[in-house]
């Protein structure tokens, strides 16, 4: 199990090095000098050579990308010229954003989306499946920055219970906070909630075939018991690949969502570093979204190994 | 043919996508209005006869815009799903009928687009080259490509070990020609499911890119840049943004009834939990 765990960390660094020499490299390439660009097209060719010398920018492209790793790895991502911050506060201060949004819209998916799989499972070919399953079906094609639209609409415009966007920062009131990722949260939940059912309701169907479900029906338990028992807890497995699947890519949909409520994320940060070509910042906070992507992965793989001991073996030899 | 339409989910699915996409193909030829026709004493309109949809907030009228939007919705998914099915479908095969190293190097590059989502690559792209609707092509593009590729992969594994690849073999075939001549023709099925999940993908992904300013630019128009459009007066007019969200909906739908029709059409033991169902 170590070694499983250690092979897979490594093919997690190896991966994310790999990354970090794609953007280095294709941010690199840009057209342009970004000490030209700061100082803009009045500035004496001196002054962009010294601003050129302050940021590094005439040393070899190989030296500059092992001084960004090297930085990075003692949490140093670099100072933003735009905003004259170092990219990880900047990139930390969003993050009180971002992160609470997927983490409390993946709550949300697995309390509703799992429950309705089962459930669904459970009434297979009956009404209740069927409803379920279309609402799902429904769920998986609605945009959820659209949906975000259409709750702002009701919940702000409408019942006026919530407010239509904005965030007031957690440190100066934590309820209005919360209050402001309500309807966000909801809006990334519903397709990943969609989905979670659907893949459920597969995997349930497809256990409740083996035989192990069989014995123990012939062992005495009802069929509610057996599938409860020994269904439900491996139809979980392929449902963990895809909630870790899920969860990296929320940490990305926030970037999208975030916009329809005015909410200060990631995506603001970014969208503001691409229009003033602020390479660094746009490099950190890449860099930082697929940390958060692979990060999960591999933890989702290390649990699965966990609780199926067969993947380990099958993919240790 | 007939087997095809025996099941009425597939036909439904697929006549409502030839609907839609029927729409977006006559808006090259003719809409109701000209699309880039800006009326400021005309905007926001409600529904009218003579604009069936209403105007937004530029006067433009809401049925042509939809009907154009929906063209280029179409055309940037279809065009990711080619580049997705051209790059990936190769590679699936190669690792398949080679296996051993090359394998391995596909599986670890598909792994490594993974930890791409999209949005990503949409934000390096557009920062190298600036946005515009070709950003969201090849950002959707790329992240087609290891989807296919796995799907190539499992499907031509599955096929490899029948007696008739065998015989390729023994019939002094090498890789290439056993990969194109066996393997492709026996995963068609497998692919034409997969690219009508992907575009169904592709077309929400186009909005999500275009919504947040990094796909489709003006005067182009597409459904997710009308919903950018509406972002700042949906509360007011809430119609330019229940309109072409709504029409996402309902194309994404109907790909998706389709692509379920055609995966049990073709195939009923593919009847399972399909994991690229992921955005």
């Amino acid at each position: 199990m170590i070694l499983f765990a250690l092979r897979r960390f490594l093919g997690f660094a190896v991966t994310l090095l790999v990354a970090a020499l794609v953007i280095f490299w294709l941010l690199d390439l840009l057209p342009g000098d970004p000490a030209q660009f700061i100082l803009g097209i009045n500035a004496t060719p001196e002054s962009v050579a010294r601003l050129r010398l302050q940021m590094g920018l005439d040393t070899p492209a190989p030296e500059r990308f092992i001084a960004w790793i090297w930085g990075m790895l003692g949490g140093d991502f670099g100072m933003s010229y735009t905003q004259r911050a170092p990219v990880g506060e900047l990139i930390w201060g969003r993050l009180g954003v971002t992160l609470p949004l997927a983490i409390f819209a993946m709550v949300i998916s697995v309390a509703v989306g799992l429950p309705l799989g089962i459930l669904a499972a459970r009434r297979r070919g009956k009404a209740l499946d069927t409803a379920v399953m279309v609402v799902a079906q429904t769920g998986i094609a609605i945009p959820n920055f659209w949906f975000g639209m259409l709750l702002t609409l009701l919940f702000a415009v409408v019942l006026r219970w919530l407010p239509p966007g904005g965030f007031t920062p957690w440190h100066e009131n934590p309820g209005l906070a919360f209050r402001g990722l309500i309807l966000p949260s909801l809006a990334l939940a519903l397709p990943q909630a969609s989905i979670l059912a659907r893949v459920m309701r597969t995997a349930l169907v497809d256990v409740t075939s083996q035989d192990y479900i069989r014995t123990a029906r012939a062992k005495g338990l009802t069929m509610g018991e057996a599938v409860w028992r020994h269904g439900v807890r491996n139809a979980l497995l392929p449902v963990l690949t895809i909630l870790g699947l899920q969860f990296a890519y929320l940490v990305a949909g926030t970037i999208i969502v975030e916009n329809v409520f005015y909410l200060p994320g990631l995506g603001k940060l970014i969208y503001t570093a691409i229009l003033e070509r602020d390479l660094i910042l746009v490099r950190g906070a890449t860099i930082i979204l697929i940390l958060a992507v692979t990060a999960t992965m591999l933890v989702t793989d290390i649990a699965y190994a966990l609780v199926d001991p067969r993947l380990r073996e099958r993919s240790a030899s | 043919m007939k087997r095809l339409f025996a099941h009425p989910s597939l036909a439904i699915g697929l006549i409502a996508t030839l609907i839609f996409l029927a729409i977006g193909v006559v808006s090259l030829v003719w809409t109701p209005f000209p699309i880039e026709q800006i009326d400021i004493p005309r905007r926001f309109l409600g529904p009218t006869p003579e604009h069936w949809l209403g105007t937004d907030n530029l006067g433009r009228d809401m049925l042509s815009l939809v009907m154009a939007g929906t063209w280029t919705s179409f055309l940037v998914a279809a065009v990711a799903v080619v580049i997705g099915m051209g790059v990936g479908v190769p590679l699936g095969l190669a690792a398949a009928a080679w296996g051993g190293p090359v394998e391995w190097l596909v599986l670890r590059l598909s792994d490594f687009i993974f930890a791409f989502p999209a949005v990503i690559v949409a934000i390096l792209v557009t920062t190298l080259i600036g946005p515009g609707a070709p950003n969201a092509i090849l950002a959707i593009g790329i992240f087609n490509i290891p989807v296919f590729a796995r799907v190539a992969r499992g499907g031509a594994l599955s096929v490899a070990t029948l007696d008739f690849v065998a015989a390729g073999r023994l019939a002094g075939l090498n890789n290439a020609m056993i990969a194109w001549r066996h393997l492709l023709p026996n995963i068609m099925s497998l692919l034409i499911v997969q690219g009508t999940i992907q575009m169904s993908l592709g077309i929400l992904s186009e909005a999500g890119l275009s919504y947040i300013g990094l796909g489709t630019q003006p005067p182009e128009t597409s459904l997710g840049l009308m919903l950018k459009d509406a972002q700042g007066l949906f509360l007011i007019h809430p119609l330019l943004t229940i309109i072409p969200g709504l029409a996402i909906v309902l194309i994404v739908i109907a790909l998706n009834i389709a692509g379920d029709g055609l995966r049990d059409a073709i195939d009923p033991r593919l009847r399972q939990g399909n994991p690229n169902v992921l955005a």
